[in-house]
Parts: structure tokens; sequence; C-alpha cells
């Protein structure tokens, strides 16, 4: 038995090794410089610096040949506003909708409900392309709002299928009560449905939030330099020239930071998120 | 009364528009897909019918692709699956250190992939990478990682797996901890062997999640774009050259819009048999623990 332990121990040491070590090590380059990121064997222990963080933010970097200005923050805040206003949207959509797919039986709703399902597992690029020649006919090329509606593709489906699941489990006999007092549907649904379904919802925002903020695809086919999100704009910081290595690794830690803490602060509802709801965690 | 059947529909309404908003470019797709139609050539632009269709099944190209995305899709979810089951049994219990384990885990999965590939490609740049510093102190030299033919596929393969496999077993240890502990008390009491316990109680009672979490991944991954357009752009040479890489090449380097729309009709229409075999499963799944909670 106490083999078994020991055993169960290192697999586990093995495993947690493999998936924290290129987060840990990422973070350590993060505050080195170029010398003694250079430096062979690697180096664990040195004087760690916030120059890189620094370069990022100030937007200005002294490089050999000479001054480099950084759009990096700019990157960030395009995350931010996507994001944000991506989730915002899909909740307002997804939010009554998914109501109405879990309290009334009607066929549009299943049809709807499953095209947006199913196309949460169709190539992006399929939409996506011919998207990028419709976007120029319609001005809505490299506009935040026509990235805002793409996003809607990530978003809804994410929603409307968590948020659907909770409306159902909630008995629909207090909302009747409630109405049965003489009050509209539109009170029973904002102050008894939607607070009682409030946890899902949530999940389903924080859930959608992450991805949004984790998709590459959209804002590289969609967006020019100056609308493009942290996924889009860190790569392309990698092929530019005069870029040191430490900064990259600042630029990717403050690129994943948000989601990291966000996915921390609600790993409860991740099982739930992550498979549609279909699996309660 | 008449409001009252309204409301349905008023209600998801706006996410119709979406839903007609995402069919109206996938109708057009599938019509270039019927045209010779070239960006650079207006001109030449012709509708061919199946014409494109036909020439990808003789383009030697296109086979590569195929064969290319079969193996990045069978052998990323193969092994997630295999490591991801292996790291769920591994926390069954619920103990305060396995939920830490098992929330840490959860990071690389939150990590956008395309992000994911970039810290990987600092950590096997040839100049410092730890990486290729920590396999040439074993005896490996010039292993050249992702950017030689021989191994970039098994680089990617590497990323998708520290990315991924936490989803595998997230999915896995919910579905292990939601089984009823009956019948493990009665096999434990009659003394059943571990490995026939294993084989004959848990597996068999875990193959739903299983099948769902697999056939989930396999949809994610036969289109796996970010990981591998962040890596090598499908190189070198067209070692990498994934169906959506491919498309994505075809459309904005040789502005091919024809070609690049009949190749993702092709994958649409592979993911679509998939995602249906996929909806059927999942909502069994959905059914089940929603009707236990």
């Amino acid at each position: 038995m106490a083999i078994a332990k020991i055993l169960r121990a290192l697999a586990l040491s093995l495993v947690l090794a493999f998936f924290l070590f290129p987060i840990v090590w990422i973070l350590l380059m993060s505050f080195q410089t170029n010398e003694e990121i250079l430096r062979l064997p690697p180096s664990t222990f040195f004087r760690p610096t916030l120059g890189n963080y620094i370069a990022l933010i100030s937007g200005h970097l002294e490089t050999a040949a000479g001054e480099l200005d950084i759009t990096f923050l700019h990157n960030l805040w395009n995350s931010i506003l996507l994001s944000t206003s991506s989730v915002a949207l899909a909740l307002l959509l997804g939010v009554p909708a998914a109501y109405a797919f879990a309290r009334f039986r009607f066929r549009l709703g299943e049809d709807i409900a499953f095209t947006m399902l199913s196309f949460r597992f169709a190539p992006p690029l399929l939409v996506l392309l011919p998207l990028s020649l419709y976007f120029q006919d319609l001005g809505l090329n490299d506009t935040y709002l026509g990235l805002i509606w793409v996003y809607q593709l990530i978003c809804l489906p994410l929603i409307l299928w968590i948020v659907r699941g909770y409306f159902e489990d909630a008995s629909p006999d207090i909302e009747y009560a409630y109405r049965i007092d003489g009050h509209s549907w539109w009170r029973a649904f904002t102050r008894i449905a939607v607070p009682l379904a409030g946890p899902g919802i949530a999940a389903a925002g924080l859930l959608s939030f992450i991805f949004a903020w984790n998709n590459f695809v959209f804002a590289l086919i969609l967006a020019s330099a100056d609308k493009q999100p942290v996924t889009v704009g860190a790569l392309a910081f990698v092929t530019a020239s005069g870029i040191q290595y430490g900064q990259i690794a600042a630029a990717i830690v403050l690129s994943i930071l948000p989601t990291l803490a966000l996915a921390l602060y609600a790993q409860r509802w991740l099982v739930e998120g992550l498979s549609l709801g279909a699996v309660k965690g | 009364m008449f409001l009252r059947r309204a409301l349905p529909y008023v209600l998801s309404l706006p996410a119709l528009l979406v839903c007609i908003g995402i069919l109206v470019p996938f109708f057009t797709a599938a019509y270039y897909s019927l045209q010779r139609y070239n960006l650079a050539m207006p001109g030449s632009r012709e509708f061919v019918w199946f014409g494109q269709y036909l020439d990808l099944l003789s383009d030697p190209d296109f086979w590569v692709t195929v064969r290319v995305s079969a193996t990045y899709a069978i052998t990323t979810v193969g092994l997630e699956l295999l490591l991801g089951l292996g790291i769920a049994l591994l926390l069954h219990e619920r103990t305060r250190f396995n939920n830490i384990v098992s929330i840490a885990l959860l990071l690389p999965l939150m990590t956008a992939p395309a992000i994911a590939s970039l810290m990987w490609k600092l950590m096997t740049n040839p100049n410092f990478g730890v990486l290729s510093w920590l396999i040439a102190q074993v005896g490996i030299h010039d292993f050249r990682w992702a950017s030689a033919p021989g191994s970039a596929m098994f680089t990617v393969v590497l990323v998708d797996i520290w990315v991924y496999t936490p989803f595998m077993m997230v999915l896995l240890l919910a579905g292990l901890r939601s089984l009823p502990p009956q019948p493990f008390e009665a096999a434990r009491l009659d003394g059943v062997a571990p490995h026939f316990v294993f084989f004959r109680i848990t597996l068999p009672m875990l193959a739903p999640y299983i099948v769902t979490a697999t056939l989930f991944r396999l949809l994610d991954s036969i289109q796996q774009f970010d990981i591998v357009y962040a890596m090598t752009q499908g190189g070198p040479g067209d070692s990498l050259m994934l169906f959506q890489v491919r498309a994505y090449l075809d459309f904005f380097q040789y502005t091919n819009v024809g070609t690049s729309a009949a190749l993702m009709v092709v994958l649409w229409a592979i993911t679509y048999l998939l995602s249906h075999v996929f909806i059927k499963q999942w909502l069994r799944l959905r059914e089940r623990t929603h009707g236990n909670s």
C-alpha cells in the first residue's frame, strides 16, 4: 500500500511539473534581462527586473537600432473591449432566448438552438472567409462592431445552452404563483426567473468572456493592427524585429493573466461550461 | 392570447437574426465553392458546378491535408484521452490536495492556444530554449522541434496535449465522481481485484462520458488552426497543412476563393457527420445529469 501511495505521489508530481512548468518558466523569463535569458545553462537564480514590463507599458523601446514604438497596451485594451462587449451583447440576446427555449415548446426554438449548437462545431473559416469579403461591402471591415457581431459565434451558443439548462432546472411554479398575484410576465421574468438562474448566467458570462479573450482566428482575419486583441498582437510581436525575448515573455504573461485569474475564480462552473452543460461538476 | 403565442418568438428573435447572419455567409461559401474564383483574376471567374471538388480529389496536396489532419486529430485525441483518464483516476478521491491539483491543471486549458504556441516556441528556441537545452543534456543534439519536417508534428501535438489534456481530465473526473458508489462497495466487499473493477465496472459506467469527451475533442482537433498557425503557419514544407491552415493560405496568400471554399465545405461535411453523432450522445448525457440533479 505504501508503494502505491509513493507511485501515486510521483505520478501526480510529474503531471503537475509538465502542466505548470511552461507557465512558471515564462513568468520567470519575463523578469529577466536579455543577457540572462541567452545565458546557458538557463538561470533560475537572477536579479529580477521590471524592465520588460516597463518597456511594454510605456510603449517605448530602446534598441541598438534606435527607438521603437510598441502598441501592446493597445492590444490589451482591444481584448478587454471586444470580450466585454461581446459577452454583454450575448447575454442580452441569449438570456431571453434561453428562457423562451426552456419555458415554451415551439418548433422554431429547437431549430435555433440546434443551429447555434451545430455552428459551435462548424469550421470558423467557412463563415469567416465569405464574411471578410462581405464586411468590405458593408463597411464593417476592421470595425469593433463587426468583430463583436462575429464573436457572437463563440459567446451565444455557450450562453444559450448553459442558461437554458438552469431555467429548465428551476421549477416554473414560483413564476406562475407570482403571475397569479397579478404581476406581468415581464416582472415574473426579471424578478423571479433571472435571479433564480443567476449563478448559471454568471458562469456562462465568465466562460464566454474567457473564450472570447482566447479567440485568435476571428481577429486574425477581420481586424487590422489597431483593432487586434492580444492573441493576434502577441504573434505579430514575435516576428517584429528588435523586440527582446524578455518583452515577449512579459507580453505573454499580461495576455494570459486575466483568463487564468478568472478561471481560478470561476472554477466551480468550468466543467459545466466546457461541456456546454452536459456534465455537472 | 395573441401576445402569449407570440412571446417565445419575440424573445428568440434576436438570436434568430444572429443565426441568419451566420447562415448567409455559410451559403455564400458553398456558392463560392462551385466557382472558379480567384480575387487576382476577376475576369476568369466562372461557374463550374462540382469541378473544384473533382479537382481536389485528384490533387495530391489535398490528400496530404487529409493525411496530416487525420494524424493530428487521432494522435492528439488518443493521447489526451489516455492521459486525461489516467490523471482523473489519480484524482478520483475528493481530498483537499486533489482538488488543488485539479484546479491547477485548468490553467493550461485557459491559456489561449495561440499564446500557448508562443510559450512553447520560446522554450524550444534553438539558442536559449530551456527544452532544447534539456534534451541536449540527455544527449540529443540538434533537435529542431517545430522547424524540422520530421519533428514538427511531434512539437505541435505536444502543445495540443499541454492545452487540451486538462479538458479530458475535467470531464472524466466529473463523470467518475458522479458514478453511484454501490457497485464499487459491493465489489470491495467481495474482494474483487482492482484491475477487474476498473475494466468491468469503472470503464463501462464511465463510457458515456468518455464518448462525449472524445467526440467533443475530435470535433475541435480536426479543425485545429491556432496552435499550428502560431507555431509554423503550416510548415515546414506542407508537413502541418491542416484543413483550416491550407484554406487560410489558399485564400489570403493565393487569393483563391474557390478552392479555399471547397476545402472548407469538405471539412464542414466531415464535422457535420461527427457532430451529428456527438449531439445525440451529448443530449443523452445532458438528459441524464439534469434528471439526476
